[in-house]
């Protein structure tokens, strides 16, 4: 095939009206310069013999075929979208958790990882929350904000929270009977490292404001007489 | 216990229901034994049900019917928005909306400024009541 032009042909003939063009035959000839190609090839077209096609293997009769037809499934082309993060969630504002371990806890957000999850942490020294992820429909986003620019935040993304892979023991039978529980996983040391590398400068911009370090500190909760609906965040 | 507050052209009152829930208005003409004609300056004057009105203490010196920019300076020379932001009724709309409109923060930081206040208020209390028993 000749090699494809960079932009699409646009057509040298424009409609008069569908299906009849305003140039004949012999004007269309003379237009696209087939009387040039002819002069450079000496009075002929040039021909392209078909190139001979690589020997293909030969393919054997295949030995099994399935009792009843099976269907192929339809072909699905989807390509699910990147997470939208809520317009009220910014670097830097406090969420409240809703749900999970810590459960009314307020914390600050830090960024959106690749997965669509919010990287999040408590201050660990505040309120027991370290670095973590969590689900954006599982938060309120309240209307205040900590300054974050002091923080670095390169490094986290999901492989860093991905569960450690655990080489498999073979069981023998001794084994069974034993107690084959392993003392609580320790932390590692640089995550220990991580989290405090995040949270100095996090709560630095946080004693700059008066009660910002108690209210992080506080859990969220319902009181009587309070209306979701109306309360604003 | 006579009645204090009269519907009269003049009136200011609340409405208390309805789109215009919250604001003051000025009864400028009554309609029928249900119904006033009223007005106020960001609205346009249209009748209004009684039911839907509270009656204040406040009155400005109108006509029937006033146009908009009469009304507007009467309700000037009444002072009718100080009047209204300082008596204690007012007062207390205005905290209920500040309240209302309050973010988690602040109402932590609210919460901490009762404690406080509470706080301040048993310790004069025991002084008291140490002072009588003694």
């Amino acid at each position: 095939m000749a090699a494809k032009r960079k932009t699409p042909v646009k057509s040298r003939n424009p409609d008069l009206i569908r299906g009849v063009g305003k140039y004949s035959r012999s004007k269309m000839y003379h237009k696209r310069g087939l009387w040039a190609i002819k002069a450079k090839h000496g009075g002929v077209f040039p021909r392209h013999d078909p190139q001979p096609k690589a020997p293909s293997a030969a393919e054997k009769p295949s030995k099994f075929y399935p009792a009843d037809d099976v269907k192929k499934p339809l072909l699905n082309k989807r390509k699910p979208k990147p997470t939208k993060l809520r317009a009220s969630i910014t670097p830097g504002t406090v969420l409240i958790l809703l749900a999970g371990r810590f459960m009314g806890k307020r914390v600050v957000f830090l960024k959106q990882l690749a997965s669509g999850l919010l990287l999040v942490t408590g201050p660990f020294k505040i309120n027991g929350v370290p670095l973590r992820r969590v689900n954006q429909s599982y938060v309120i986003a309240t209307s205040t904000k900590v300054d974050i620019s002091g923080v670095n935040l390169e490094k986290f993304d999901d492989k860093y929270f991905a569960k450690e892979v655990e080489k498999k023991k073979k069981k023998g039978e001794g084994e069974f009977f034993e107690a084959e529980k392993e003392d609580k996983k320790k932390l590692p040391e640089d995550k220990k490292e991580d989290q405090k590398a995040v949270d100095t400068s996090l709560i630095k911009s946080i004693e700059g404001v008066p009660d910002l370090k108690a209210y992080l500190a506080a859990r969220f909760s319902l009181k009587s007489g309070m209306k979701p609906h109306e309360l604003a965040f | 216990m006579p009645f204090k507050r009269y519907v009269e052209i003049g009136r200011v009152a609340l409405v208390n229901y309805g789109k215009d829930h919250g604001k003051l208005v000025v009864i400028v003409d009554v309609v029928d034994q249900n119904r006033a004609l009223v007005d106020a300056p960001d609205m346009v004057r249209s009748q209004m049900n009684f039911k839907r009105l509270t009656l204040t203490d406040i009155k400005i010196d109108i006509n029937k019917v006033p146009k908009k920019k009469t009304l507007i300076d009467a309700m000037e020379k009444a002072d009718v928005k100080n009047k209204w932001e300082n008596s204690s009724w007012g007062r207390k709309l205005i905290v209920q909306k500040r309240r209302a409109s309050l973010d988690d923060f602040g109402r932590f930081k609210l919460m901490l400024a009762k404690i406080k206040k509470a706080g301040i208020v048993r310790q004069e209390l025991a002084k008291l009541k140490k002072e009588t028993s003694a």
